[in-house]
């Protein structure tokens, strides 16, 4: 399993921003090793955030997102002390959700 | 001789031994549910619209790309894009002249901001483009954004 995402979720009015830091070594499938052959991909494919049991996030991602990706996004309806969590399934069927609360 | 002989046999047994192993291993040609591969393998702006079910996309000055003039780092390049467009389902980001042009896809959900960043790899200088989703249509903004140090091979 990988290491823990960070997020970070804040409400400002009556919108909630959320921003997640996900370790994950987003292999592109383009490099080359030492010995020239192709690294095979290795990247998330599909993400998504849950907020009181509601999706309010959903990507598709390519392996051209960065290592160690960023997302942030945004919704409506959250609430100080609230849980948010994040979700994503890589391409090896490899799969992690951490949660977080809004501050 | 016979223990030359050994050592071929042995390593030759090795080889298929983690060719095997390789092959094993779980999930290698797996996709998520709803991944789109037709779209993440189309190489250009077109192929993508035409992978989602469009024809073709319209410029658009609601569909909102912010990205940097000039990127130093090709591995980390922060973008971001968002529609302003209603009924918009979908908003994807796109660089043209990466291996596979889509880079990423945003569903835009009632409730939620239809604003999303991240950050993306990009191999050369290239046009970037917002594609957003509206019905059966497609609307896009394009920007070109200089690459100083590419992020892809290496």
């Amino acid at each position: 399993m990988s290491d823990p995402m960070r997020i970070r979720a804040a409400v400002v009015g009556d919108k909630t921003t959320v921003r997640a830091l996900i370790s994950h070594e987003m292999e592109s499938g383009q490099r080359r090793d030492s010995a020239g052959k192709t690294v095979p991909a290795w990247h998330i494919q599909q993400i998504s955030a849950t907020h009181g049991g509601r999706t309010v996030m959903n990507a598709q991602w390519g392996p051209a997102v960065s290592k160690n990706p960023f997302v942030q996004f945004s919704f409506k309806g959250g609430k100080s002390g609230d849980d948010v969590s994040v979700t994503w399934i890589d391409n090896k069927g490899d799969k992690r959700t951490d949660t977080a609360k809004i501050a | 001789m016979q223990r030359r002989e050994f050592i071929n046999h042995g390593s030759t047994v090795m080889a298929l031994a983690a060719a095997a192993g390789l092959i094993a291993t779980p999930g290698l040609a797996q996709n998520a549910a709803g991944w789109n591969k037709g779209a993440f393998d189309a190489k250009n702006l077109n192929d993508v619209v035409k992978a989602l079910g469009g024809t073709a996309a319209t410029l658009s000055a609601d569909v909102i790309l912010s990205a940097p003039e000039i990127a130093e780092n090709g591995n980390v390049v922060r973008m971001g894009v968002e529609t302003k467009l209603a009924g918009s389902s979908m908003i994807a980001l796109l660089v043209e002249k990466n291996p596979n042009a889509l880079s990423a896809s945003f569903d835009v959900i009632a409730g939620s901001d239809a604003s999303f960043s991240t950050n993306v790899k990009m191999g050369q200088t290239s046009n970037v483009y917002a594609l957003a989703k509206v019905g059966d249509k497609f609307f896009y903004s394009v920007k070109e954004v200089k690459v100083t140090l590419g992020g892809c091979g290496g």
